[in-house]
């Protein structure tokens, strides 16, 4: 988190530089089809309805404001649900692979790599924490985030006497692990649980 | 006269070439027993595949059977007496046995496609519901990376998903043929286009003309109900088989129960992102993101990657899943309605047939009678 202390710093001083923010653009959202790929498959096969692209089922993302805005708007996606879909925030602390990392609107884009941990979205005075196994948070320009990840549960669901036998459990393969496979599945169960275990007291 | 039967790939029973003039079969009831010509039954049935497919592939169509198409559901029966010769069964009276025996038979197929539809429907709501929460998963990758379905790479990998079973109408073909339409869209010189398919009918179609082109099969992916990790295993296997340096996912989207849109997904490899990337267009964007974690910008686009590509092949089976339930679910529901219009063409036959072995019958009893009494 204060790793981009420094950085949020230097903006909320001085505004950011006088030049205006990369790529702001007030230009309307980009088209709905790709006609190169239509015109060329017109060519090939003239008698068939060219097939949909996923482009033309999202609906367009708004374009990057030229003021940072207020509030931030999370997307938290699973495989099995969408967890947070378009809501307005104040900050979302995500569990990167180089720390835990606060999202503030006006964030400069990233892509994060996630490891297991607690992501937290802060609205106001109150914070939902959740455990996440890995996945990958994108902080775009235009203050939308979208974190895609596989697994997630609140951190109220998480049972400690489980998460201390699992523990135990895998530091006991890891040691009597042979092949290089073993090896990593059990390092895998330890990291997910000592993580587990942070999260729980942390 | 000896009866001719032929059987044409067991699907079509003909019971006898047609008399040169039709038109005299109608005396046929009121003459005695010694008459010379006979009236033959003629029947012509399809049953099967015509009463199933709501669609029938056009490969199909080019059956010889007397110039008639296989499309249509030719149910031609004129019923004529056959007064005295033996008959089918070498009974001398008429007998409706032949309808009644095709009475049940239909009967029991519009029972059996009620019941399909029936299992497809429920099974629908299940996976209808599980789709519809994993489509916001892939709508990161694509607000991210965009969507580059154009794209020119040498090495293109075409995944298209089908199902297993059959019996549910046209979905198949139409993947496989845009799958094909790809092939030729991707060919060239210096650039190779392999196949991955997944499901059986895919593979038995594709089989028959692209053989070395295919680069893996998988089937039996519905056995058990789909679940990430289910599929994530199977994008790893993917990917570290095939060479790609697009990935291209071909599937049915499932719009509503009776309309399916074939849908193509693109998904690059980590070089080839960062080539679009740093020529611009499109992709442009992405070089002024900023990488957190790993140790090269060149290991999280790896990961980036493959974590897109299990998530789009996620949704990509679950949409076809729920195309397949959709598409079967309306054959089979036209399947039944046919086979209910069938069966009422039938039942009037037997009634027709019913009544006029009566009247034979009373009119055999009554000139015979007439006959004694001078």
């Amino acid at each position: 988190m204060y790793r981009q202390a420094s950085r949020l710093l230097f903006r909320a001083l001085g505004g950011g530089r006088p030049v205006g923010r990369a790529f702001s653009t007030n230009a309307p959202a980009v088209p709905v089809e790709d006609s190169a790929f239509v015109e060329a498959w017109k060519k090939v096969a003239p008698n068939l309805d060219p097939p949909k692209t996923p482009l033309s089922f999202m609906k367009p993302r708004p374009p990057t404001p030229s003021s940072i805005p207020s509030k931030l708007t999370v997307n938290f996606v699973l495989p099995y649900q969408s967890e947070i879909s378009n809501k307005e925030v104040d900050m979302v602390i995500v569990p990167a692979t180089t720390g835990q990392m606060g999202v503030l609107p006006g964030h400069v884009a990233t892509i994060a790599e996630l490891k297991p941990g607690i992501l937290s979205v802060h609205d106001g005075n109150e914070a939902t924490k959740y455990f996440v196994s890995s996945g990958f948070a994108f902080i775009h320009a235009n203050s939308i985030t979208d974190i895609v990840a596989v697994e997630a549960v609140p951190v109220d669901h998480i049972d400690p006497s489980l998460v201390q036998k699992g523990l135990a459990d895998f530091t006991q393969k890891l040691s009597s692990a042979t092949t290089d496979l073993e090896k990593a599945e059990a390092q895998i169960g330890v990291d997910v649980h000592s993580a587990l275990n942070a999260a729980l007291t942390g | 006269m000896a009866m001719t039967a032929l059987r044409r790939e067991g699907r079509r029973f003909l019971l006898s070439p047609i008399p040169p003039n039709p038109s005299t079969a109608a005396r046929s009831t009121m003459l005695s027993e010694s008459t010379a010509y006979e009236m033959r039954w003629f029947l012509i049935v399809s049953l099967g595949d015509d009463l199933i497919s709501g669609e029938v592939p056009k490969s199909n169509i080019h059956r010889k059977n007397h110039g008639r198409s296989r499309r249509s559901f030719v149910f031609v029966c004129s019923f004529f007496v056959n007064a005295g010769d033996l008959s089918l069964l070498g009974i001398r009276s008429i007998s409706t046995q032949v309808v009644r025996n095709r009475m049940k038979s239909v009967k029991n197929i519009q029972k059996i496609t009620k019941a399909m539809k029936m299992v497809a429907a429920s099974k629908l709501r299940a996976v209808q519901l599980r789709t519809e929460n994993s489509r916001g998963l892939w709508q990161p990758f694509t607000a991210l990376l965009g969507d580059t379905p154009s794209v020119d790479v040498k090495k293109n990998v075409i995944v298209t998903i089908t199902s297993d079973k059959g019996l549910c109408g046209g979905i198949n073909s139409t993947s496989v043929k845009i799958s094909k339409s790809l092939y030729k869209l991707t060919s060239g010189p210096e650039k190779e286009t392999k196949y991955v398919l997944l499901g059986e009918k895919g593979k038995v179609q594709m089989v028959r003309d692209s053989k070395n082109s295919i680069e893996m099969t998988i089937t039996e992916v519905q056995k058990n109900p789909v679940n990430y990790t289910q599929v994530s295993v199977l994008a790893d296997d993917i990917l570290k088989n095939v060479e790609y340096d697009a990935l291209r996912i071909i599937f049915n989207k499932f719009h509503s129960v009776v309309s399916f849109i074939p849908t193509i997904s693109t998904i690059l490899s980590p070089e080839v992102v960062e080539r679009e990337s740093e020529s611009g267009g499109k992709l442009g964007d992405l070089d002024s993101y900023e990488i957190e974690g790993g140790e090269t910008k060149a290991e999280v686009l790896q990961n980036l990657a493959e974590f897109q590509f299990s998530c789009v092949l996620y949704n990509a089976v679950l949409e076809n899943a729920c195309s397949e339930l959709g598409a079967r679910m309306s054959a089979m529901d036209s399947s039944s309605r046919n086979a209910g219009e069938m069966l009422d063409r039938l039942t009037l036959t037997y009634n027709r047939t019913r009544q006029a072995s009566i009247t034979t019958e009373l009119i055999e009893i009554i000139s015979g009678a007439s006959a004694l009494t001078g």
